[in-house]
């Protein structure tokens, strides 16, 4: 297990964060916000990333990618984080091209990796369905028609669908709603008739959305993974994501305690920096130390998905390890960003806002830290 | 060069015929091997485990050959610990004379101190004990009044020491001594060996809330030590002082990591798994029944993962060779931490029956675990304070400006 950075690693991971400070800086995401940008990203920045390779990162070369591992997608994925990057990466990248690989046909790997690698596809996970992620608690049904499947029923919290082509949508073809059993993945053409999507604005000012499917027909092709039986690899998608999810947030909350540190050394009250005061400096050694623990879960997590030898059953301990500790410790950093910048923090032209409301939503997004010690708990026998 | 691969195989195989059966089970108290001149061996397999180790330099495995150690490189050397870790060998020798004396020793002893002293520690010859704390002087360490006078040759010591572990079983101490009053207290400090059969030396061992202890008061009346004794320079024992102490957390950090055979800070407890545990005294046998408890747990064992994932991880990086610096602070404060809620978590599990001082009606193992939950307590203060650790980090790691200086401008 590699828990230090490969050289080549290293180097990208340079390149990513200079690309994000100067290309995709915080500034961006507020002017998406302010402008209340129709797509919620910036097509010429994505169109750069493209051109970096980034949306192949995890692809495979005989599928057009770069085969840089979940390693590489990684360290790129803990750079947007630092500057709260929007963008398809998490939605498209990370999800979607990780659940064509390993849910998809091989006809399904061929058309449409090449497609995402390219920038030409991009996709949103339909998934939840209430206010907190569990999910095996799917309602939306899929029935076998003529030539193909009829979808019906609502998601909610869908990251991305809004712009997205196409929509990987989970739905029941059997059993009881809560059931692990009988869950089936497709690929829904966001355009079908059907399909009405409705953006949220979420106070992240990322993309989400609530997304209806009434009736709508999809081909027999549009099943993605094995009929009645997606569970399993399904979980193994999200525990990917979850990691992923993970790494963002890593960037996310050093960012916040390298601005914390600026403000400790530079604010003066009664006479003194404020970093002198051992009630403030405590509290910045322990989330020094808590951040360290989370380094060291991302990386040993990120690594586990690039060892060929790692079980299912071994990622996704290591998956909701790392989510319950990031979600917990950006809880506690974005909390700690507002109250240690004092009334600047709370301002909304200083920065550090932005973070505590990215940290909320990154939290809850596949399942927050109670879900995952419940999770781990259960993986573990207890 | 010896590939990788072979060293791992020679030293699996140089385990398997060298590691004697009773050797690769879990530690028990009594068991472990302290050695000393009057070394004991409970278990006659300790001191043949002990021998075969030694004569190879693994007690100590990266310190150089020339003084008697293993003379293995960073690699090699995790390859043997993951190999002892596999066969579940014990440690065979446990000292302060390995993990704290001997780094610093190697880093700032002149040759002739090494030459005396590295090969026995190797060998468990020589049992050391620590002189740092004084009744005045805690978390103020380099407050401390401890006198060397220089007469002649010889420094005449006098003063006293507390917390002093094991210092009426140890046959020397490393010791801080003032050896200035008139310069600013970090600066006229000197760090100096000496053997605790000289004259003048007594010692009175401390109860604490756990019962009986490794502690002690050491007292020094014009204790006669060689001159040649101190160790680096006159007044300059602070520096040695403060690299020792970072030894010292970095083993102290190993109380946090569950896994494998290491000193656990006078504990040696067998405890196995907390939610197994906690389910058998319960009756569970699915699932912890009670939720709570379960939600700690589980959030006490992802903190242990990413600690552990940690701990390696600064092994790593310190594979460049820069040795423990101020993330030890880090590492120790954590790992106490971690081990302290690891025996509340146990107490938790089995009830009251983890509550039982002495006699019927607990097994051994609950009458332990009741002292072992009371000494951890200790975890957070010996080593330096977890308070005085978050100082370190904040000062040395985080770059913050000291309140003291500050208030003094």
């Amino acid at each position: 297990m590699a828990l230090v950075l490969s050289e080549d690693q290293q180097l990208l991971k340079d390149s990513a964060k200079s690309f994000c400070e100067q290309i995709a800086p915080v500034s961006l995401l507020r002017k998406l916000r302010d402008s209340k940008d129709e797509q919620g990203y910036d097509q010429a920045v994505w169109a750069q990333m493209i051109e970096l390779g980034w949306a192949g990162m995890a692809v495979p070369e005989s599928y057009g990618g770069f085969e840089f591992g979940y390693g590489g997608l990684g360290v790129v994925l803990e750079e947007s984080g630092r500057t709260l990057l929007s963008s398809p990466l998490i939605s498209t990248v990370l999800i979607g091209a990780t659940a064509i690989l390993e849910l998809g046909n091989e006809t399904q790997k061929q058309q449409l990796l090449p497609q995402i690698v390219a920038g030409e596809l991009l996709t949103a996970l339909a998934l939840d369905e209430h206010t907190t992620h569990r999910p095996s608690r799917v309602a939306t049904t899929a029935t076998k028609v003529e030539g193909g499947y009829s979808l019906s029923g609502s998601k909610t919290f869908v990251l991305d669908g809004h712009i997205a082509n196409k929509l990987i949508t989970v739905a029941r073809t059997s059993g009881e709603t809560d059931s692990e059993q009988g869950l089936s993945v497709f690929l829904v053409d966001a355009a079908a008739e059907g399909v009405s999507i409705q953006r949220t604005i979420m106070v992240d000012s990322r993309n989400s959305s609530n997304v209806q499917f009434s009736d709508v027909q999809v081909p027999s092709e549009a099943l993605l993974g094995d009929f009645d039986g997606a569970f399993e690899s399904l979980s193994k998608v999200l525990d990917i994501a979850r990691i992923g999810v993970a790494a963002e947030m890593l960037g996310s909350m050093q960012a916040v305690f390298e601005s914390i540190l600026v403000y400790l050394k530079q604010r003066e009250q009664f006479g003194v920096l404020i970093g002198s005061f051992q009630g403030l400096q405590h509290r910045a050694a322990e989330m020094y130390s808590e951040i360290e623990l989370c380094k060291s879960a991302v990386r040993a997590a990120l690594s586990a998905l690039d060892d060929p030898e790692k079980s299912s059953q071994e990622i996704a301990v290591i998956a909701s390890m790392a989510k319950a500790k990031l979600s917990e410790v950006f809880f506690l950093v974005s909390n700690e960003g507002i109250q240690m910048h004092g009334g600047i923090g709370m301002t909304d032209e200083f920065d550090v806002g932005f973070y505590i409301k990215r940290a909320r939503v990154a939290q809850q997004f596949l399942g927050d830290a109670a879900f995952h010690r419940d999770r781990y708990a259960s993986l573990n026998g207890f | 060069m010896q590939s990788l691969q072979d060293f791992r195989e020679e030293t699996r195989s140089w385990l398997e015929q060298n590691c004697p059966e009773s050797m690769r089970t879990a530690m028990v108290q009594e068991e472990v091997v302290w050695g000393g001149r009057n070394a004991q061996f409970t278990n006659p397999d300790s001191k043949i485990w002990l021998e075969r180790l030694a004569q190879k330099g693994w007690t100590c495995p990266t310190w150089p050959a020339e003084y008697g150690g293993g003379g293995l490189d960073k690699d090699q050397a995790i390859i043997l610990s993951e190999e002892l870790v596999r066969i579940n060998a014990r440690p065979g020798l446990t000292s302060f004379g390995i993990s704290m004396l001997g780094p610093v020793l190697l880093e700032y002893g002149n040759h002739e101190q090494k030459l005396e002293h590295i090969p026995k520690i190797v060998r468990g010859e020589i049992r050391w004990c620590q002189g740092y704390s004084e009744p005045g002087s805690g978390s103020d360490l380099a407050s401390l009044a401890t006198k060397a006078e220089l007469q002649g040759d010889t420094y005449l010591i006098n003063g006293s020491k507390v917390w002093t572990s094991y210092a009426d079983k140890a046959d020397w101490i490393f010791c801080l001594v003032r050896t200035d009053f008139e310069v600013p207290k970090h600066a006229g400090i000197s760090f100096i060996l000496f053997d605790m059969a000289s004259e003048g030396i007594s010692t009175k061992p401390i109860q604490l809330i756990s019962g009986s202890s490794p502690f002690c008061e050491t007292f020094f009346d014009d204790v006669k030590v060689p001159a040649s004794n101190l160790v680096g320079r006159l007044n300059e024992g602070w520096t040695i002082a403060k690299r020792l102490l970072q030894h010292e957390r970095t083993m102290i950090s190993g109380f946090g990591l569950s896994s494998g055979q290491s000193d656990n800070g006078g504990t040696t407890s067998t405890i196995s798994s907390l939610e197994g545990t906690a389910m058998s005294y319960r009756g569970d046998s699915e699932k912890l029944s009670d939720p709570v408890l379960r939600d700690q747990i589980a959030q006490f064992k992802i903190d242990s993962d990413a600690f552990a994932y940690t701990s390696r991880r600064s092994i790593e990086e310190s594979k460049q060779g820069q040795g423990p610096n101020a993330t030890s602070s880090m590492l120790k404060n954590y790992g106490c931490e971690l081990n302290k809620r690891r025996y509340e978590l146990m107490l938790q599990a089995i009830g009251s029956q983890g509550l039982g001082w002495e006699g019927e009606g607990f097994n051994d193992e609950e009458l332990q675990l009741t002292r072992e939950w009371l000494r951890s307590k200790a975890n957070s203060i010996e080593g330096g304070t977890s308070e005085v650790q978050l100082n370190v980090i904040a000062k040395r790691v985080l770059g913050l400006p000291d309140i003291l200086s500050m208030a003094q401008k």
